[in-house]
């Protein structure tokens, strides 16, 4: 097989797969940073939660409306909002931690959602929303995800100071800066929106594989945010591109085959990495003089 | 200026609670910071030393009483907290931490130009850390990092500058360096007030000194303050935490 075969003709034949790249390739450009944030707050559960959390949301927009793309993303985002705010509550205001109270209310969220989605709908229905349709996107979808991808890109760039100064040193951004609580609603904010537009596509469970497994994969290559961020975007891209060659050629599922290459990314990444890889700490190497 | 009998106020601590639920940690402190003035805030552990700069830096509100600041166009507090507070492994260049001294000109989306960039210069070189800009802050030694955290209090040009235990595990030599920056300030009639530990430096550095178990017992000249006596009764202070104590009469 020759490499115009193995790379290039799938897109160039099949409007899906133009498609599913597009949007895959918009997800992956803003969530992989978001990722990168999230890590490095020491929240990368927190996606997984989150995601959950949207559950509810879209299931309620679904046995509204049915399968419509406005009011499940509606019905997400709202969802997914309502968690993150209350749980930021009960964590300040009780002597919960944000972790144990984002837990209790995003399982609450998944049985709610599975709950809602199976009153109406058959299992090929929860199955699309458990994992997505990245090979049926739509125009309307598409403009979503782009949208999503735009908002994001420009708010990160917006709030990229107070982002990094409050995982640094919050009490120093307290000290100079109000910015502090608002920049961590609209950072929430910005999640939630991320896994609704991946919900498109992968799914409430696979959305936070292009979020996380790109920004884990990019702490091994850089001790520099900004290099990370620009790595765990370039990760993501590249896993949905072939993650999607890799379901045409194997006929797999193209969602979780995606996963599976981002995931292989952080395996390889984890091995060969500069940065605290496995190869370079078992490599015998004599200390250096200075 | 009118000779000695205009000089103003930095801080004013009016009838001031500070604590934790309602425990009181440091207890009716009454009185005046000079502006322009150097003063060490000593006493033992659990005394209130911290509690009574996150107060003055804004981070506490009282349970009782004031703080009051002067309110000028350039007041502006810089707060060094102990150490420990701060996330060592976040992937971030020296010089990056270090810019952020220049937040509040900059804010949130300012840019940071050549001039923005010449300062930067000078207070690494000021203390010492020329060559360490590209260096990840999580592999700096203890000292190292305490020259970073300076070199952003220059950035900041704070008229009130307030440092918890800055020398606190950092070796002689950084420590000198770093006292000849508060001696700077000093001399820049900036306001300073350090929580310390080592009163050797206390005497020789800081003209005034606050020594305080939860309850004030000496503010002054350093000298008069640091009296054998004093000492003691600052030791005696009862370290345990009553959850059954009354209501405060005073």
């Amino acid at each position: 097989m020759n490499p115009y075969d193995l790379l290039i003709a799938p897109f160039a034949e099949f409007e899906f797969m133009r498609r599913a790249l597009v949007g895959g390739v918009a997800i992956a450009l803003a969530a992989a940073p978001v990722g990168v944030f999230l890590m490095l707050r020491r929240m990368s559960l927190t996606g997984d939660a989150m995601a959950h959390a949207i559950l509810p949301g879209a299931a309620l927009g679904y046995l509204v409306a049915g399968l419509s793309l406005p009011a499940m993303t509606f019905g997400g985002i709202l969802a997914g909002s309502l968690v993150a705010i209350s749980a930021g509550l009960v964590a300040r205001f009780t002597a919960l931690k944000e972790d144990a109270s984002l837990a209790a209310f995003y399982l609450i969220s998944l049985a709610l959602g599975v709950t809602l989605v199976s009153l109406k709908g058959s299992n090929v229905d929860l199955l699309h929303v458990l994992f997505g349709t990245v090979l049926a996107l739509d125009d309307a979808a598409l403009i979503l995800l782009a949208a999503i991808a735009t908002v994001t890109l420009v708010t990160l760039a917006l709030l990229y100071r107070p982002l990094v100064l409050e995982c640094v040193d919050p009490i120093f951004l307290r000290s100079v800066s109000r910015a502090g609580g608002p920049t961590h609603l609209v950072f929430l904010g910005l999640v939630v929106l991320n896994l609704v537009g991946g919900f498109q596509a992968l799914g409430t469970l696979l959305a936070v594989g292009l979020m996380m497994l790109p920004a884990a994969s990019s702490r091994f290559w850089s001790a520099d945010v900004t290099v990370m961020i620009a790595m765990a975007s370039g990760i993501g891209v590249a896993s949905a591109a072939c993650g999607l060659l890799l379901s045409y050629h194997a006929e797999l599922p193209a969602g979780p085959a995606i996963i599976l290459v981002a995931g292989g990314a952080y395996l390889l990444s984890m091995a060969l990495g500069r940065e605290g890889g496995l190869v370079w700490l078992a490599l015998p190497r004599k200390h250096l003089e200075a | 200026m009118s000779g000695m009998a205009k000089i103003s106020t930095a801080i004013r601590f009016d009838d001031l609670t500070l604590g934790y639920g309602r425990h009181p940690a440091v207890h009716h402190l009454e009185g005046e910071v000079p502006a322009g003035s150097l003063t060490a805030v000593v006493g033992p552990n659990g005394a209130g030393k911290s509690t009574l700069l996150k107060g003055v830096a804004g981070a506490l509100a009282p349970l009782d009483g004031r703080i009051e600041l002067s309110t000028g166009p350039k007041t502006r507090i810089a707060y060094l907290p102990q150490a420990a507070e701060l996330d060592r492994s976040f992937p971030l260049p020296v010089y990056d931490l270090v810019a952020m001294g220049l937040w509040s000109r900059a804010g949130l989306f300012g840019g940071v130009g050549a001039k923005e960039r010449q300062k930067i210069e000078e207070a690494l070189a000021a203390v010492g850390l020329i060559g360490f800009e590209r260096r990840p802050i999580g592999t700096l030694s203890g000292g190292q990092m305490q020259r970073a955290l300076f070199a952003r209090l220059l950035l900041q040009d704070a008229s009130v500058i307030l440092l918890d235990e800055p020398f606190t595990a950092i070796d002689a030599k950084t420590t000198a360096d770093l006292l000849d920056i508060v001696r700077r300030w000093h001399a820049e009639a900036r306001t300073v007030v350090a929580v310390l530990h080592d009163l050797e430096t206390v005497r020789r550095v800081f003209p005034q000194t606050l020594l305080i178990a939860r309850e004030p017992i000496a503010w002054g000249d350093t000298a008069a303050v640091l009296k054998p006596e004093n000492l003691l009764r600052a030791r005696r202070m009862v370290e345990a935490h009553d959850p059954h104590a009354h209501a405060c009469a005073a």
